[in-house]
């Protein structure tokens, strides 16, 4: 095969071609995976029902309850009766038409992004959609995943099918090695700062270099999630042993021949060299500090050791109006260190950060400490089978006793439409990917960070890191300058 | 879905940039399992200010929204969609559109046009001297005429082409059943499997 060299991105995307668009036309993709939840998917069932239309492919479908589910008395009827009756329509529409469910009280029930992982479905090279933007989650195996909307729900519901344009692909190279005590998520909050909440538009991203190889799938998860938040519909990391070794074994993973068939392509699929990407980003992971956000998007976000930016020291006339909103909204002053800044709450929860991995950091920082007073904290699993893995572990009594709340899972705070939510004017250290105005709660305040910050700051009641408690399990170290010197070599 | 050829109506400025859809209607909305009547939560929070743009004479009666940069970027509630529609609007003008809004837009008849940073100001410029001056955005012709002035906005052809012809997606895909079946019939056994249940 003398072919050009291609990226991963090219390859997944040839592999699905249906029908290769001609004058303009999309190109028709394959769907290997189909991801349902009860917030976007009522109106879909609803265009099938209307048509006469079956589901296609209804072994490659799957939903779950999570973004209305509560995280208390889950045994009791939802109090809330849209969003009982939201899920109840989700149950009605998955029995009438035969589509596998995983109902709140089941082992396999928790948010979307993480029971595909867990359940062995998300896999490499494939392609995952789900009515929902943070599907781009399922890339870390190297799938391309993003997320649709409600008539794309319907379509694939329909034909299995995606008619999609072309993308363009950028190069994220995070080279160098992570300080103790810094993240995937201070990866990706420093990616999005630096590049903008538009700058990924009309690109899949991938994530590539040494830092980014050394990162486990749940931190590989946590920044291809965040990848929308930076205007890409798709975030990407190739296939390596890390994601064998996650994926071998678990309930739906290939077996035997076919594990060796998969294993041999999957192999084939990591860029070529010589492949050329239409945009390049780098980020030096050696220097890297935790970061957290001060305004009202994702992009928003700096260095935990710095302080709120004035609004006039941006160029750009649009930056520097949507600064002066954020800040009021906010209520911040410039100038102010953002270690000063105190909150009300903590959420440590969501697609982003809610894998066992985000639940074992966050309980490193706490075990044997006691929250601030004054400070609500909320810790909600991923899914049920991360809260029960949680509880054999001991994490449930380390949250309970550092005075935290132990919920069951679900999407929970992150977006508020349970009852989970900010009052007006609260501050929330969260650990979810989104800060726009009263995402959390209406006047809500959210200021992004890790599940590492989270816990920190959890004990301090003031944004802080690992490295500013008194007798740190993650003391700050100096930047890493022995493989600062290998990337330049 | 109803053919689009052109909108005459009143323009509304909304001055802001990065308008996620959490702003466009907050998630509290979406657990409504129809199709149609958003038109209450539609800007919902911001509306409550009685100075927003949306509770001012005669920007009541818009139908062409005039939007800064990165309109409907984040979540991809195809509910902020609905919302637009069923609030009266049937075009919005950004200089740039978050990926999954623009494609939502386009299943839905809502013409999402783009147009430089710099023609979006002047047709504000050209509200602020003119409040309630009707715009007219030709789909054929790839333009928007603002009293005196001409501009051009971008849109891919393919959904230009489905937008003027008013067809529905499923129905174009399904064209080519033949070909899907065809694709299903060469998929390796490794790929996933929802069924049965593991």
């Amino acid at each position: 095969m003398n072919s050009t060299p291609k990226t991963l991105a090219e390859k997944v995307w040839e592999d699905h071609l249906v029908v290769k668009g001609e004058n303009g036309t999309p190109d028709l993709i394959y769907i290997d995976l189909h991801l349902v939840h009860e917030v976007t998917s009522p109106q879909a069932f609803d265009g099938l029902r209307q048509a006469g239309r079956p589901v296609r492919r209804l072994d490659l479908t799957i939903a779950t309850e999570d973004h209305n589910t509560p995280t208390l008395a889950i045994d009791k009827p939802i109090a809330d009766l849209t969003s009982r009756t939201q899920i109840q329509t989700l149950r009605n529409n998955a029995a009438e038409f035969g589509v596998r469910l995983h109902s709140l009280g089941d082992i396999e029930q928790g948010i979307v992004h993480v029971v595909g992982p867990q359940l062995g479905l998300t896999m490499p090279g494939i392609t995952v959609v789900c009515g929902d933007s943070h599907t781009s989650t399922h890339g870390a195996f190297g799938a391309m995943a993003f997320g649709i909307g409600t008539s794309e729900v319907e379509h694939v519901l329909a034909t299995q099918t995606l008619p999609l344009n072309a993308f363009k692909t950028m190069a994220i190279t995070v080279e160098g090695t992570l300080r103790p005590g810094v993240t995937a998520k201070d990866i990706i909050l420093a990616v999005i700062a630096q590049i903008g909440t538009g700058g990924g538009q009309g690109y899949v991203l991938e994530f590539r270099g040494s830092a980014i190889r050394a990162l486990s799938m749940e931190g590989r998860m946590t920044i291809c999630n965040m990848s929308i938040e930076a205007g890409a519909r798709a975030g990407m990391v190739a296939p390596d042993e890390t994601t064998y070794a996650y994926l071998k074994g678990r309930a739906h993973a290939p077996e035997g021949r076919d594990w060796d068939d998969a294993v041999a392509y999957w192999d084939t699929l990591p860029t070529d060299d010589g492949a050329v990407f239409d945009a390049e980003v780098f980020l030096d992971a050696n220097t890297l500090e935790p970061f957290v956000t001060w305004g009202t998007n994702p992009g928003q976000g700096v260095s935990l050791s710095e302080s709120v930016p004035d609004p006039a020291a941006f160029d750009d006339v649009n930056d520097r109006a949507a600064a002066e909103r954020a800040l009021q909204y906010m209520d911040l002053d410039a100038g102010t260190p953002m270690k000063d800044i105190r909150v009300d709450a903590v959420f440590m929860g969501s697609c982003t950060n809610s894998r066992i991995e985000d639940l074992r950091a966050f309980a490193s920082i706490i075990e044997g400490r006691t929250k601030a007073d004054g400070v609500r904290v909320m810790v909600v699993p991923g899914s049920a089978r991360v809260r029960i893995e949680a509880e054999a572990e001991g994490i449930d009594k380390i949250v309970l006793a550092f005075g935290a709340e132990w919920r069951f899972a679900g999407c929970s705070m992150c977006l508020g439409m349970n009852p989970d939510q900010l009052a007006p004017g609260e501050r929330c250290a969260s650990t979810s990917n989104r800060n726009f105005e009263g995402r959390q709660g209406k006047g809500g305040r959210t200021h992004l960070v890790s599940p590492l910050v989270a816990a920190a700051t959890a004990i301090r009641g003031t944004l802080s890191s690992p490295w500013d408690l008194e007798n740190s399990p993650v003391p700050q170290s100096d930047p890493t300058t022995q493989a600062a010197a290998k990337v330049g070599a | 879905m109803q053919k689009f050829t052109s909108v005459t109506g009143i323009a509304v400025p909304l001055q802001r940039s990065n308008i996620d859809t959490d702003q466009i209607i907050p998630a509290v909305f979406l657990k409504r399992v129809t199709k149609t009547g958003f038109e209450d939560a539609l800007f919902h929070g911001w509306r409550q200010d009685p100075e927003f743009v949306l509770n001012r004479e005669p920007f009541t009666q818009g139908t062409v929204l005039v939007a800064g940069p990165d309109f409907g970027t984040g979540s991809s509630r195809e509910h902020a969609v609905w919302a637009l529609r069923d609030y009266g609007f049937q075009v919005v003008l950004s200089s740039r559109f978050g990926d999954i809004f623009k494609g939502n837009c386009g299943k839905q008849g809502l013409l999402a046009a783009q147009l430089s940073e710099k023609d979006i100001e002047t047709i504000w410029l050209i509200i602020d001297e003119q409040p309630g001056v009707e715009v007219t955005v030709d789909l054929i012709a790839k333009t928007v005429t603002a009293g005196k002035s001409g501009f051009a906005f971008e849109i891919d052809e393919y959904t230009r082409w489905r937008l003027l012809e008013g067809l529905d997606d499923i129905g174009l895909t399904l064209r080519d059943e033949a070909r899907i079946t065809e694709f299903e019939a060469k998929r390796e056994s490794w790929r996933p499997k929802t069924l049965p249940a593991r």
